[in-house]
């Protein structure tokens, strides 16, 4: 039983805070170097895995700017079959209502007979969780978040998952979307010899929003619905106590000042013992 | 033209009721933005046996329930869910819904907003009406340390989802009514294809980060796996726990589990320790119901020392030390 597998992976930045563009409103995206986002490696490990069990061709689907060619190298270093990129300037900045709608696009277009689609649950720059359920309203597809342990059983798929402190098991027919979260499926590492595979590896597409028959008045019908009027700084209510100083007399100050507050919740005393 | 009362619609996602208190957090805060808007909060109660739903949610704000109760919704189904919101939906063409950012719920959501062809915000932290009468998004913006506000212009409904323990539920008001329609479950609902086998509720450790009343939380700033090791020391000295921001995890100074914040564990201590943090808004977005934060910078401006009661401005690991030294000296019972 080879099972056809498209696996959704997005590029994230390395580092979790970046500047903020205050004129466009948008990340400084460029100011830092980018990753695999860790729940979707979590997904292609599901997909390696399922297929050194059951056998399977896996295509990694990544939607970006060209330099995202980088993660569909690792994918392929990891032992994906084949990659394709989704890159245009016309499709930067989409939200997930837009995203999953392209990915659907591609997905239709390259993969045709898929039996699953995997994404990961959430990415760590943005974190909505978006994605992976509108794909499978795109796709109509059944579909389940979460989940940390896939079985098959002919046609048939399992899908055990943590929901809300349930572990719930269901049960759905091929074709069908999972999104993996980040308690299990732990990604393998890269050796050098896959990494020298990656780069000779021919089978990569590129394609753009034309490839993909996206005109920019397609586009708009399923363009962001959501709009930013705003973006400011988080403003404090606290009282703000600044503590300066060298380090032994900084620790003295916050313990005399709060030691009645810290004791109440610890239950025990921290007062200073009475000299002499 | 016909003249509709304006709704607010929430979702009454009761599962795990006593732990999950988020439909009516958001319940509450329908009654306030519906006051501004003059429009009536809608409370819906899909399920099997939802009697006391029905009592609970009329008692902390709703003005009607739309209630499906029979056999075939026993157990949670999105899809079940999906159909029959959809369907409401576009009956009556409610102008917000609420949604808690529970897992269900942001999977629930983003589904339902596709099908409506409606914009969606998650994880919200704060909700408001415009002075045109919109609903304005509050969320944490992306990997920046700031807030956006957002708006749904032309869609409806225009949606959110809000996480649990970012708005304060009304107190249980036994004197409340309100109008409850009993409806039908309707002909056509689909057979659900995804299969709910069987679900136990996941082992409840008795004592967890989520219910710990100090946290000493570590970031970056405390310079190395090692010297992030030493947090354990004064989380045991105060009876709490440690807690780890995501750049640390990815360090592998700390695995997942201690992860918290936005999209980690949703704590709520009393006192929160915050070590070498800088504060990134998907951090700092979950610390919301910690009551007191004690926070240890280096860098006087950065965002976590901003917002917390007391700011020690010193380096992290080195002012670790000394407290624990400190405290040390000073605890006894």
């Amino acid at each position: 039983m080879l099972l056809n597998i498209v696996v959704c992976i997005k590029q994230v930045p390395m580092v979790t805070e970046l500047p903020w563009d205050e004129k466009t409103g948008s990340l400084r995206r460029d100011l830092s170097s980018g990753m695999v986002n860790p729940a979707c490696k979590r997904a292609l490990e599901a997909a390696l895995q399922i297929k050194e069990k059951h056998g399977a061709f896996i295509s990694v689907l990544t939607m970006g700017p060209p330099a995202a060619e980088e993660v569909l190298r690792e994918a392929f270093a990891m032992g994906a079959d084949r990659g394709i990129l989704i890159s245009d300037r016309m499709l930067a900045g989409s939200d997930t209502y837009a995203t999953s709608f392209i990915l659907a696009q591609a997905i239709q277009k390259e993969v045709s007979g898929y039996d699953l689609v995997l994404c990961g649950a959430y990415t760590s720059d943005s974190e909505t969780a978006q994605v992976g359920p509108q794909l499978a309203e795109e796709l109509n597809l059944p579909a389940a978040a979460y989940a940390e342990n896939l079985t098959f059983s002919g046609r048939t798929l399992r899908v055990r998952r943590l929901v809300d402190n349930f572990r719930e098991t269901l049960e759905m027919e091929l074709p069908a979307l999972v999104t993996i979260s980040m308690e299990n499926y732990e990604p393998r590492h890269t050796s050098f010899a896959g990494l020298d595979k990656a780069f000779q590896n021919a089978d990569l597409l590129f394609r753009n929003a034309a490839d993909l028959h996206i005109t920019s008045s397609i586009l708009d019908q399923h363009s962001s619905r959501t709009k930013v009027r705003k973006i400011f700084l988080r403003k404090s209510q606290k009282d703000n106590i600044i503590i300066t100083g060298a380090a032994a007399s900084a620790v003295d100050e916050f313990l005399d000042k709060f030691e009645g507050r810290i004791g109440a919740v610890i239950g025990k005393s921290i007062e200073a013992k009475k000299r002499g | 033209m016909k003249n509709k009362i304006k709704s607010i619609w929430v979702f009454g996602d009761y599962r795990n009721y006593y732990q999950n208190r988020v439909t009516l957090q958001l319940l509450s805060k329908a009654v306030d933005l519906a006051h501004v808007l003059c429009a009536e909060v809608c409370a819906v109660v899909v399920g099997c046996g939802i009697e006391e739903w029905i009592m609970e949610y009329t008692a902390h704000g709703a003005d009607r329930i739309l209630a499906i109760d029979h056999p075939t919704l026993t157990s949670y189904s999105t899809e079940h869910y999906l159909a029959l919101m959809e369907k409401l939906a576009r009956e009556r063409d409610p102008d917000i819904i609420l949604i808690g950012a529970t897992d269900f719920g942001r999977e629930f959501a983003p589904r339902l907003a596709k099908r409506l062809k409606t914009g969606l915000s998650a994880d919200c932290v704060g909700l408001d009406i415009t002075s045109d009468g919109l609903l304005v998004q509050i969320a944490p913006s992306f990997g920046g340390n700031m807030l956006a506000e957002i708006v749904t212009e032309k869609h409806r409904p225009q949606m959110a989802t809000v996480r649990p323990g970012t708005f304060k539920e009304i107190p249980h008001n036994y004197e409340k009514t309100a109008i409850v329609e009993r409806l039908p479950l309707p002909d056509d609902l689909p057979a659900p294809r995804v299969r709910l086998l069987e679900y136990e509720r996941a082992a409840q450790k008795e004592h967890t980060i989520e219910n710990a009343k100090v946290i000493v939380c570590g970031g970056r700033g405390m310079g190395s796996g090692k010297k992030f090791k030493k947090l354990d020391e004064l989380a045991e000295l105060l009876g709490g726990d440690v807690g780890a921001t995501r750049p640390v995890v990815y360090a592998d100074w700390a695995g997942h589990e201690a992860l918290v914040g936005q999209a980690g564990k949703h704590i709520k201590p009393k006192i929160l320790f915050s070590f070498g943090i800088s504060g990134a808004i998907q951090h700092t977005a979950g610390l919301g119901e910690s009551e007191f934060i004690v926070a240890i910078n280096k860098n006087p401006q950065a965002p976590m020392m901003k917002m917390a009661d007391v700011a020690i401005v010193a380096d992290a690991g080195d002012l670790l030390n000394h407290l624990i030294k400190e405290l040390k000296k000073r605890i006894r019972e």
